[in-house]
């Protein structure tokens, strides 16, 4: 499967990554070989098969909703890139 | 010291013919000989593990000690270690120094376990070679011109060399079962749910889990005492009685029946490891073991299936590394996308930048049907072949890899031939079924492991079944000579 530099940017953009214009072809290449590698999947025959949930096809286990964890804000914001008053910071978002 | 086992050093310190101190000393000294050649570790706890060390021969002291107190243990950095730098093998988590403990180092820490430090890894647990770690390849000890495998490769080079008595892995693909087989090790993947994955960074979550990296079988009894058992903090782990895996590793295995797959033996099988193969079930055929031929005609789809499953998983957990609360950041972001794109751009590597497109790729609207729901499919009929395997027999038994350790450099571009290097064990986790990997002698005088699997939640068989040839054969004894 052939990837075109625009299937590229557009998978990337999806994916939120940035990457570098000289890589591209790379990506393409590489990422042409997993899909045509996949793609084997096509020729096996799964009528009828109910798509697999869980490997043990158990169902999600539920809890009561209540309060369970601390306030750790403080200890949590030590590894934050930029905060203030408590808060994470990010470029201005609303003009 | 450091060439014994675990239940070796237990009993001498139980014997007061070491202490924990001394013992954790020997191995940060080979840490120190050694790390700067084999690039085993991230980070070396060296003060905390002192300190650890002395506590644990106070509570031995008063008679408060259990069989692994004062014992080092060596965590691969997927595992969170409060206040210690927890990276994952990533730029990404460079800067990230975990504020709590991962379930499995929280039972070790409360068993008295001395932690020396975090382990290599590939980036995110992505790769099969360690060559992908943002730390830098690691070597295998065997040859240090190889591989280690992967992703747990620090962890397996670190048993290897003897810098630590016990470590820790996961295994998403094979990362525990791979990285043992090729540095002649003892690895085991419990059933999926077995162990709690809270604290361990997520990849793929529908195939982690966490298991352990040791010498021998009867070791990784000793540790999943500790690590197994249900935590509520992890929505998939099993609410299921944990056994005393130590009690039945004697246990006879007189009439057990082993399953070999034909499909393992394929043209990619390098025909010494097949050999090998036949070597060990000759071991087992004089235990009264009984060879029972059986097959799982879907088996090649699992490479296929994995690497649509995995990569799917891996694009959505790992969104959340975003710039904002934790990990990297680029810098002077101009708006909040550029914010994203660029600190996830600079912060993960190539490999798992092809992971994450694939799975983004997979689960976008239009392909959702033809690659994700058909590969849960094909995932269902691969785990159906292994169910009606253990119909005929107790465990399945073949080759871990089809062959010994490659170069560093030689797959690295080609990740297709990458991927199908774990050709035998991925099939595993899309099962969720336990499995593990014992040495079973040499190729070119570079070890290959014997791939063993279970049946669900029979770690206690599959433990039992791999001591019994422990005490037959001493595979698993041999050191690389230059690490003797």
């Amino acid at each position: 499967m052939a990837l075109k530099p625009e299937d590229v940017k557009s998978i990337a953009h999806l994916a939120r990554l940035s990457i570098r214009e000289e890589d591209i072809p790379t990506y393409a290449d590489n990422l042409g070989r997993i899909f045509d590698f996949v793609n084997q999947l096509e020729a096996a025959d799964t009528d009828g098969v109910e798509p697999m949930a869980h490997p043990l096809n158990m169902s999600q286990r539920l809890r009561a909703d209540h309060v369970s964890e601390t306030d750790q804000r403080e200890l949590f914001q030590q590894n934050a890139p930029q905060v203030e008053a408590g808060l994470y910071l990010v470029p201005k978002v609303i003009e | 010291m450091f060439d014994k086992t675990l239940a070796e050093l237990s009993r001498a310190l139980e014997a007061g013919e070491t202490t924990s101190v001394e013992l954790t000393r020997a191995f940060l000294e080979r840490i120190e000989k050694y790390q700067g050649e084999l690039n085993a570790f991230i980070t070396v706890t060296a003060d905390e593990a002192l300190a650890a060390a002395q506590e644990a021969d106070a509570k031995r002291a008063k008679g408060e000690a259990g069989p692994l107190t004062g014992i080092p243990v060596a965590q691969k950095d997927i595992f969170c270690t409060a206040g210690v730098k927890t990276t994952c093998g990533s730029k990404m988590l460079d800067n990230f120094v975990s504020p709590y403990d991962a379930h499995i180092v929280e039972k070790m820490n409360e068993a008295g376990m001395i932690m020396l430090g975090k382990t290599n890894m590939d980036e995110f647990a992505m790769g099969s070679s360690n060559e992908t770690s943002f730390f830098g390849p690691v070597k295998n000890p065997w040859d240090t011109s190889k591989v280690p495998g992967g992703s747990s490769g620090g962890s397996a080079a670190a048993m290897a060399a003897r810098l630590a008595p016990a470590t820790t892995g996961t295994d998403t693909g094979g990362s525990i079962r791979q990285p043992a087989a090729l540095c002649n090790l003892t690895g085991v993947k419990p059933t999926y749910g077995r162990v709690s994955r809270y604290g361990m960074i997520a990849f793929a979550s529908s195939l982690d889990q966490a298991g352990t990296i040791t010498v021998t079988a009867e070791d990784a009894a000793m540790l999943l005492n500790v690590m197994s058992g249900f935590d509520e903090r992890d929505s998939t782990c099993v609410e299921r009685d944990v056994p005393d895996y130590t009690k039945t590793l004697n246990d006879d295995i007189k009439g057990l029946k082993i399953g070999v797959p034909k499909e393992f033996f394929d043209d990619g099988l390098d025909p010494q490891v097949a050999e090998r193969v036949r070597d060990a079930l000759k071991v087992y055929e004089g235990l009264g073991a009984e060879i029972v031929d059986v097959s799982l005609p879907n088996l090649g789809l699992s490479v296929p299936t994995y690497y649509v499953v995995a990569p799917a998983e891996c694009s959505s957990n790992l969104s959340r590394f975003d710039g904002v609360r934790f990990g990297h950041r680029c810098d002077d972001p101009k708006d909040l996308l550029d914010l994203y794109t660029r600190s996830r751009g600079e912060g993960f590597g190539d490999e798992v930048k092809r992971r994450i497109m694939t799975g983004t790729y997979v689960l976008s609207a239009g392909y959702y049907d033809a690659y994700y729901l058909k590969a849960q499919k094909t995932r269902q009929l691969i785990a159906a072949d292994f169910t009606r395997a253990f119909e005929q027999c107790d465990v399945l038994m073949g080759p871990t890899t089809p062959t010994a350790a490659f170069g560093i450099g030689e797959k690295v571009d080609d990740p297709i031939n990458m991927y199908l290097n774990d050709i035998y064990v991925n099939g595993v986790n899309l099962a969720g079924l336990p499995a593990m990997s014992i040495p079973m002698g040499f190729v070119d005088e570079l070890p290959v492991g014997l791939h063993i699997i279970g049946n669900y939640f029979a770690e206690e068989r599959m433990l039992n079944v791999a001591h019994r040839y422990q005490q037959e054969t001493d595979w698993h004894k041999k050191l690389p000579s230059k690490f003797a």
